[in-house]
């Protein structure tokens, strides 16, 4: 049997799940703050349902980023101390494939665009593809930038716009999509269940690092205003 | 609770991390510094911080547990700075320890960072008994405190405006020193004529423990105007003189004040040399003890935390539940004694 922990802080969606052989619990809250309350007594509840501890798990999976800098250290500090307890592989997933892959589980086109507000009016952008399996996988790689500067591969057919940065920036997102643009879900958000189907996959690839090796990825790493590159 | 503790410190700009056992003492430690990390921005860039603790922790907690031959099973508890301190920063620390408890079984403990360096003398030979007069002397912070046991804590006097290390490294950069310029401050004294200027020594000349050390650095910044580059280690012997001599004069006062019999010196700025043979000279006189923690255990460090959580949890304490807090501001005198 393998089973799957998995943790997303990286929004304001706090979303753990539990992962048992393709069977799936959830505790999901929608919240600005507080991740840091509830995150670690969700994972407490889901291992009690299932009447699991943490070392009958084979694997940790979380939400490396980007997002709130804040919010996905939790979720990284978190899967690495307890990974590091339960001597557990981490299996770290894109922030962006997650919300790619919650939204690909029901949208009417095969092409995801993810756009997550970054502020200081750019967004962190990444286009996945709904493949037979029904997986996400990338299409080019995930950045931080201007939504007229977003990039969109030749390949890229009909399309679904997911997650908050369409909120904000969707006309110009939209412009730049040149019509194949089918739906917008600016209220998507990371979901445990996609993550653990990500995550999952990844495991059976033999993908994961060790808990040391699980690092935050922002992709904004100008953070500072006196120059440099920052971090 | 039973076993070695491990401590885990991210406050600021030092990932420290140790494990202390209540029968055995400190087992290990070590410490990554992110002084260079910073030193390009002339002082802490907390995402920065935030960002280098993530990195950090867990290659220097394999370290710590390979040092004392420890597994993950042969701990008995984990305590992590709680506050205060820079918010993204302690909540790393917190995050990776209530996980690693949680996972491992252990109960675990926030710690108040201040305590943590009342506390470092005990790491030392020949630890101090309270009652006791303690001065905390850091980039951010400047305290006098009386502690008459361990959780009874009554601040005697802290500073007004800047923190005396905050005071050191702005007047270092005044005279074109390097960040930190605390100790290229100090060096720089070394060669300066004492007698050449004479700063104030704020808040001296009437009754109370407080300090303020922004006026010096506002002194130090005029002097250095008006007598240009070549009067720098002149300067800097002025500003360090009317700094340690401000902090003996305090010191003094609260030593009386309370009628205590030793006094404990923790903090960055307590590795300055001139400040501890001026302490030492003033227990002398006062016919005081006077303690210092090595300079290791003097900045921040996880020894302190893992010898103040091995305090407490062996008292019974531990988090009630499974929240992960962090307190950017945390009054010293909310603490009680341990198990209380």
């Amino acid at each position: 049997m393998a089973a799957i922990l998995g943790i997303d802080t990286a929004t304001e969606a706090c979303t753990t799940g539990l992962w048992m052989d393709g069977e799936v619990r959830v505790r999901h809250a929608v919240t600005p703050r507080g991740h840091a309350d509830r995150v670690l007594a969700d994972c407490q509840a889901l291992l009690a349902e299932a009447g699991l501890s943490l070392r009958d798990l084979d694997a940790l999976a979380v939400g490396r980023g980007p997002g709130s800098f804040t919010g996905v250290r939790i979720g990284v500090g978190v899967a690495q101390g307890l990974a590091y307890a339960a001597g557990l592989r981490v299996i770290p997933v894109s922030t962006l494939a997650v919300i790619a892959q919650a939204v690909a589980e029901h949208a009417p086109a095969r092409w995801i665009a993810v756009a997550i507000d970054a502020r200081m009016e750019e967004v962190y952008w990444g286009v996945y593809r709904r493949d037979a399996d029904g997986l996400v996988r990338p299409a080019g790689a995930e950045r931080v930038c201007a939504p007229r500067a977003v990039s969109i591969p030749d390949e890229v057919g009909a399309c679904v716009g997911a997650g908050s940065g369409w909120d904000t920036h969707g006309v110009a997102l939209q412009a730049r999509l040149q019509g194949r643009l089918r739906e917008m879900e600016p209220g998507a958000l990371p979901h445990a269940a996609a993550l653990l189907r990500l995550a999952a996959a990844a495991r059976e690839r033999g993908e994961g690092v060790s808990p040391a090796e699980a690092h935050p990825v922002y992709l904004r790493d100008r953070v500072t205003h006196t120059g440099g590159s920052g971090g | 609770m039973q076993g070695p503790v491990l401590g885990i410190e991210s406050s600021c700009d030092e990932t420290g991390v140790a494990v202390y056992d209540p029968a055995a003492g400190l087992l290990a430690h070590a410490l990554h510094s992110q002084v260079d990390l910073h030193a390009v921005y002339g002082g802490v860039v907390p995402e920065l911080a935030s960002r280098d603790h993530v990195r950090r922790l867990l290659p220097l907690l394999d370290r710590v547990l390979g040092e004392a031959g420890l597994s993950r099973d042969q701990l008995g508890g984990v305590a992590y700075t709680a506050g205060p301190g820079l918010v993204g920063a302690l909540l790393v620390g917190a995050s990776v320890a209530r996980a690693l408890a949680w996972g491992a079984g252990l109960p675990c403990l926030g710690i108040h960072h201040m305590e943590a360096h009342l506390l470092a003398p005990m790491l030392e030979p020949d630890p101090p008994r309270p009652p006791f007069v303690a001065l905390l002397v850091s980039g951010g912070h400047t305290l006098l405190v009386h502690v008459a046991d361990i959780g009874r804590y009554t601040v005697l006097g802290e500073t007004l405006d800047d923190a005396i290390g905050e005071a050191f490294d702005k007047t270092a950069k005044i005279l074109g020193l390097g960040y930190p310029g605390g100790p290229a401050l100090a060096a720089l004294a070394e060669q300066g004529d004492p007698g050449r200027f004479r700063f104030p020594r704020p808040m001296t000349d009437r009754p109370g423990l407080d300090f303020s050390f922004s006026g010096i650095k506002t002194f130090a910044l005029n002097t250095y105007r008006a007598a240009g580059p070549g009067a720098a280690a002149d300067i800097a012997r002025a500003f360090e003189e009317a700094v340690v001599d401000t902090l003996v004069i305090k010191s003094r006062r609260a030593l009386r004040q309370t009628a205590a019999r030793a006094l404990v010196v923790a903090g960055g700025v307590s590795a300055n040399r001139r400040l501890r043979a001026a302490l030492r000279a003033l227990g002398e006189t006062l016919e005081v003890a006077v303690h210092f923690p090595r300079p290791a255990f003097c900045t921040d460090n996880g020894a302190m935390v893992a010898l103040a959580g091995a305090i407490r949890l062996g008292a019974g304490e531990a988090e009630p539940d499974l929240r992960i807090r962090v307190r950017a501001r945390w009054p010293l005198s909310e603490l009680r004694p341990p198990g209380r």
